[in-house]
């Protein structure tokens, strides 16, 4: 992002004619102590869970709003593109964006919040790795869009798609163009922090906020580019209550099959596909706390590449077998293996998606 | 020809835009309320295990997640024909009456309600939730905040997270809860009947209190004479987890009640090009258009539609509150025999009640001598084909529909989701207010913003099941074109 | 511990005919079976394809799955994987590991699209040098076959650029909001297929 390209942003809105500065009663009252940081608070392509993750700080979102002039956060306050529009470039102290990148529109805004803003931070799993919506990137675009507007409840005999441009009656209407691929936040913009999650949890956000607070006033390090945030360095494994005997499998199960698994011992060791190895820890072994498996969603562990080769190594490290027809039959407990390898962090992996999808651009 | 863009920017990147255009005379030619995003669950979840749906679906949407974690799951043990044991059903349905109890307070202080409660009239910058703690005191607000906390720590305990639960899986739940755990939850639930009553004393003395508010609930801006949709027990009472899908008509009589797996013999959904969401209707009378009445297929699924659709609720506090919501709104029935309440703004209050069955619910489901049990999964032991699972979710009926292989992996899926539901009745409601605040080219720029942004939020929109507006504003922006689609006015809320 | 860094056995060009398909082949040798391996055919001038660049690892075993998807990701059309044979690993039973690593990849890479025959695993030992050559040639052979990869390498690839960049300026950041997307229509659109 070259910052020289847009040394006069408050020059363009002026020089749009249509907008009528009249509708505007000049600058709200916002005229308050200049020194408070500003935040914004984005989502793009979204379940709307890191929201709530954040509305679930409770009483601590009066603080967030006190050391914070939030300007933008469109699920619970006023923002308006025109608003950040105007903004110099950097203004915005720090934005985080919830959400891939799924259409051309959610691109762009993540591209001029890219501009405005200090710190750009890529909040939960949707942002930071593509989440289960980047599982799309298994299938070309076509497919996806012919299947929504065609199951089997679809009443669409003449097989109409939602079309980018479409000429009604009365004038065209526009519709955001579904991308080839989806992406996450890094791969369309420079991201300086992350915060793993899906969503990320509310103690571990609130904590984030407040090492950034800090560092803001002065009064603790600011964490280095690039930092994970509000998670641990090691691995879901470690803050699981379960005990590893480093017993080998000679199966795998699926959840369905055990009516219950033993509550002390490591689920993986239980045979049940766990991504606790390869998981970054932080959320506190939650899942496997209530007999289900980790699925992967705080991404990869640190130092981790690729998530999926990182499990693919654990689990091949635990199975029991040296002939290839025994591995064969014990890998055949995973009936799915880019979705259970890749559930989370597809997009962002190194391969990114399927050969297939990559090859429908433009399709 | 002119038009008239409002882009309720409720998640900046437009989860929903309105496109109105006016004829020579200046009047409303068309309304066009656009959802301008898609995901493609239903083919990226091909391919995938079924046992994985509760945790992928989940994801649709953050706001209620726990309905497509229930639906899933209930599909799931349709797809292997296993029924779980008393203790996963009874579990299930207290984690989601806990989800409701927790969703409706959401919606009621910090989304829809803010409009009643602050008073649609007062600056918009005022009408989210700190305007609620300002208008009902920071007591109030305190409690909201303990409503929010202790439900979602209910979740957790049942769920294993707060947000996007882990514990449902085909033929129950991955694990059962202790006596501890069991007699905390019953003592929330006690909190929560006492919150869901508070509740209801605050709608009482703020809105019906104030006859201004009752004239505008009444109004025929904000009427509506649709189908009604929603789940229902055995006895016609209102649930939310498990049951029959009922139809009421808009002259109050019961068209059907089908079960769930039947569901695409009772609605069909058409697609428009211009819009990336469909629209569902009632397969029986048919897609006659934007358009109210009996001969139309336009359906509603929301709080007040399973109000209007059941008979009573089944708790006695609630029944008490569903009673006096039709004895103050709708005292006669309709030519069908049932009485119904088309003014859509009672939508706020129809979700009160519902909290209070929730909380109701709670404590009867903490109190089951089953609910404690440690068996909570039956291992399925026939072979997945097909299956259909449906609850209530708080904006709507959610069905999902699961084909497998032999081996359970999903070959296809198809989702009608909660909102979706009522995307038709959405973009009637936001033209019928363009109609009325527009004409020969005079636009009514506040009323309009107003009354758009109303319409919309009674529905308590959530477009992530597509889009959803959490606490407080739903900025709006509406730029008036020319006929070569320059913008020749621009007006903003909060501006 | 560090060790001087070894060349790459020398392969004897093997001259293919002009136009056809030539493979990047990753392959990754163990040190102390099959990189000697292909030392020996080297030394011993067996002729085998150019197309394999060799890395050596320590051990098969040292095989992280990470090395075999970056190497699709940048361009290659294929990967080795090559150690001792099982029973013979210098670490015990290392090799196993990258047994069940392979197996698991190659049920992995074909979900994603990639034909688990540009993942293979040949065991040699020090002694095969010959073996090694051919087992490279059929390699080759087969992945020319395939055809190439061609994996978007993920620096290369800025989907948007070809119109976003270009459409925003041209808006001068127009209160609008973003551009629309590029001349659009879905050409599988029964008026757009008309057109």
């Amino acid at each position: 992002m070259s910052p020289t390209a847009r040394s006069k942003p408050a020059a363009k809105p002026a020089a749009k004619p249509t907008a009528k500065p009249a509708a505007k009663p000049a600058a709200k009252p916002t005229a308050k102590p200049a020194a408070k940081p500003k935040l914004a608070i984005f989502g793009a392509a979204s379940c709307g869970g890191c929201d709530i993750a954040i509305v679930n700080i409770h009483e601590h979102i009066l603080e967030v709003a006190a050391a914070f002039d939030i300007v933008l956060w469109p699920t619970v306050m006023d923002g308006k593109y025109s608003d950040i529009e105007a903004m110099e470039d950097g203004e915005i102290t720090i934005t985080l964006v919830s959400g891939s990148m799924r259409t051309d529109e959610t691109v762009h805004l993540s591209k001029l919040l890219r501009r405005k803003s200090k710190f750009m931070v890529a909040f939960g799993s949707c942002a930071s790795e593509g989440c289960i919506p980047g599982l799309a990137n298994l299938t070309p675009r076509k497919e996806i869009l012919d299947t929504a507007f065609s199951t089997s409840s679809t009443d669409n005999p003449d097989g109409i798609r939602p079309v980018w441009e479409f000429e009604a009656p009365e004038g065209i209407l526009h519709l955001p163009e579904f991308e080839p691929m989806l992406r996450t936040l890094d791969q369309v913009v420079d991201v300086d922090y992350t915060i793993p999650g899906c969503p990320p949890e509310s103690e571990q956000i609130w904590a984030a906020l407040q090492a950034v607070v800090a560092a803001l006033k002065g009064t603790g390090p600011l964490p280095p580019k690039g930092s994970i945030l509000g998670a641990g360095e090691s691995t879901v494994c470690d803050e699981c209550a379960r005990k590893r005997d480093v017993k080998k499998i000679d199966r795998f199960v699926r959840i369905q099959q055990v009516a219950a698994f033993d509550p002390e011992i490591c689920l993986l060791e239980q045979g049940l596909p766990c991504n606790g190895p390869a998981t970054r820890n932080g959320c506190g072994a939650l899942c496997p706390s209530v007999s289900a498996p980790c699925i992967g969603c705080y991404g990869a562990a640190e130092g981790v590449v690729d998530y999926g080769a990182r499990l693919m190594s654990a689990y091949a490290s635990v199975i029991e077998a040296t002939k290839p027809e025994e591995i064969d039959k014990i890998l055949d407990g995973i009936p799915d293996p880019a979705g259970q390898f890749y559930r989370f962090s597809l997009a962002g992996s190194l391969l990114r998606g399927s050969r297939s999808a990559w090859q429908s651009d433009g399709e | 020809m002119e038009r008239i863009t409002i882009d309720p920017v409720t998640r900046l990147e437009g989860h929903g835009k309105i496109e109105i255009f006016l004829d020579p005379d200046g009047e409303v030619a068309n309304a066009y309320f656009q959802i301008p995003e898609l995901r493609g669950f239903e083919r990226f979840c091909v391919g995938r295990p079924v046992e994985e749906m509760p945790t992928l679906t989940n994801r649709i949407c953050g706001v209620c997640p726990e309905a497509h974690h229930m639906a899933a799951a209930k599909a799931a043990d349709a797809v292997y024909h296993v029924d779980p044991p008393p203790a996963g059903k009874l579990l299930r349905e207290l984690l989601y009456s806990a989800f409701f109890f927790t969703d409706h307070t959401t919606h009621f202080y910090a989304l829809g309600g803010p409009d009643f409660v602050v008073g649609p009239d007062a600056p918009a910058a005022e009408r989210n939730i700190l305007g609620v703690i300002g208008k009902v005191g920071m007591e109030v607000g305190g409690k909201v905040i303990e409503a929010r906390k202790r439900g979602h720590e209910v979740i957790e305990m049942i769920g294993g997270r707060k947000i996007h639960p882990a514990s449902a899986v085909p033929g129950g739940m991955t694990q059962g809860i202790t006596e501890e755990q069991r007699a905390e939850i019953e003592k929330f639930g006690r909190w929560a009947i006492e919150f869901g009553q508070f509740s209801l004393g605050i709608f009482d003395k703020i809105v019906l209190g104030n006859e201004a508010y009752k004239e505008m609930v009444l109004s025929d801006g904000y009427t509506h004479r649709t189908y009604y949709m929603g789940m229902v027990d055995p006895n016609n009472k209102v649930n939310f987890y498990d049951g029959q899908i009922s139809i009421m008509s808009p002259d109050g009589e019961r068209v059907g009640t089908y079960a769930p797996a039947d569901y695409r013999d009772w609605i069909a959904e058409r697609v428009e090009p211009w819009t990336y969401l469909k629209f569902p209707y009632l397969k029986k009378v048919g897609w006659k258009g934007f358009v109210d009445g009996a001969d139309s297929g336009v359906y509603c699924a929301t709080p007040l539609s399973r109000l209007n659709t059941a008979d009573g609720m089944a708790t006695p506090l609630a029944q008490a509150a569903y009673e006096r919501f039709f004895d103050t709104l709708a005292p006669k029935p309709e030519a069908g025999g049932k009485r119904l309440v088309h003014h859509r703004l009672a939508t706020h209050w129809a979700r009160l009640i519902e909290l209070l069955y929730a909380a109701e619910r709670v404590v009867e489901l903490a109190k089951d001598p089953d609910i404690a049990s440690p068996n909570v999964r039956t291992v399925p032991t026939e072979k997945p084909t097909e299956g259909v699972g449906t609850v209530e979710a708080p904006r709507g009926t959610l069905t999902h529909h699961y084909w497998t292989d032999e081996r359970g992996i999903l070959t296809a899926v198809n989702l009608v989701v909660g909102t979706t539901n009522n995307y038709a009745p959405m973009a009637m409601s936001i033209k019928k207010a363009a109609q009325s605040l527009i004409h020969k080219g005079t636009v009514v720029h506040q009323g309009l913003l107003n009354r758009v942004e109303m319409a919309f939020r009674l529905y308590d929109p959530c477009f992530g099941c597509a889009t959803h507006s959490l606490p407080g504003e739903m900025p709006l922006r509406v730029a008036i074109r020319n006929s070569d689609g320059e913008v020749v006015d621009v007006l903003s809320q909060n501006c | 511990m560090t060790t001087q860094a070894p060349e790459a056995p020398a392969p004897v060009e093997v001259v293919a005919p002009a136009g056809t398909f030539e493979p990047v082949i990753i392959g990754f040798t163990c040190n102390w079976c099959s990189y000697r391996a292909a030392d020996l055919a080297g030394t011993a001038r067996v002729k085998y394809p150019p197309n394999v660049r060799l890395i050596r690892l320590m051990c098969s075993g040292r095989l992280d799955p990470t090395f075999v998807l970056k190497a699709y990701a940048e361009g290659a059309d294929a990967v080795l994987v090559s150690g001792c044979h099982p029973g013979e690993c210098h670490y015990i039973e290392q090799n196993y590991k990258a047994m069940r690593r392979f197996q698991l990849l190659q049920r992995t890479i074909e979900a994603l699209g990639i034909e688990p025959g540009r993942l293979q695993l040949v065991w040699a030992s020090a002694a095969e040098g010959v073996r090694l050559a051919n087992e490279i040639a059929r390699v080759t052979e087969e992945v020319r076959a395939l055809g190439p990869l061609n994996w978007p390498a993920a620096d290369l690839v800025d989907l948007d650029t070809f119109s976003l960049e270009k459409a925003w300026e041209a808006t001068g950041g127009d209160v609008e909001g973003p551009p629309k997307a590029p001349a659009g229509a879905n050409p599988d659109h029964p008026k757009e297929a008309a057109k």
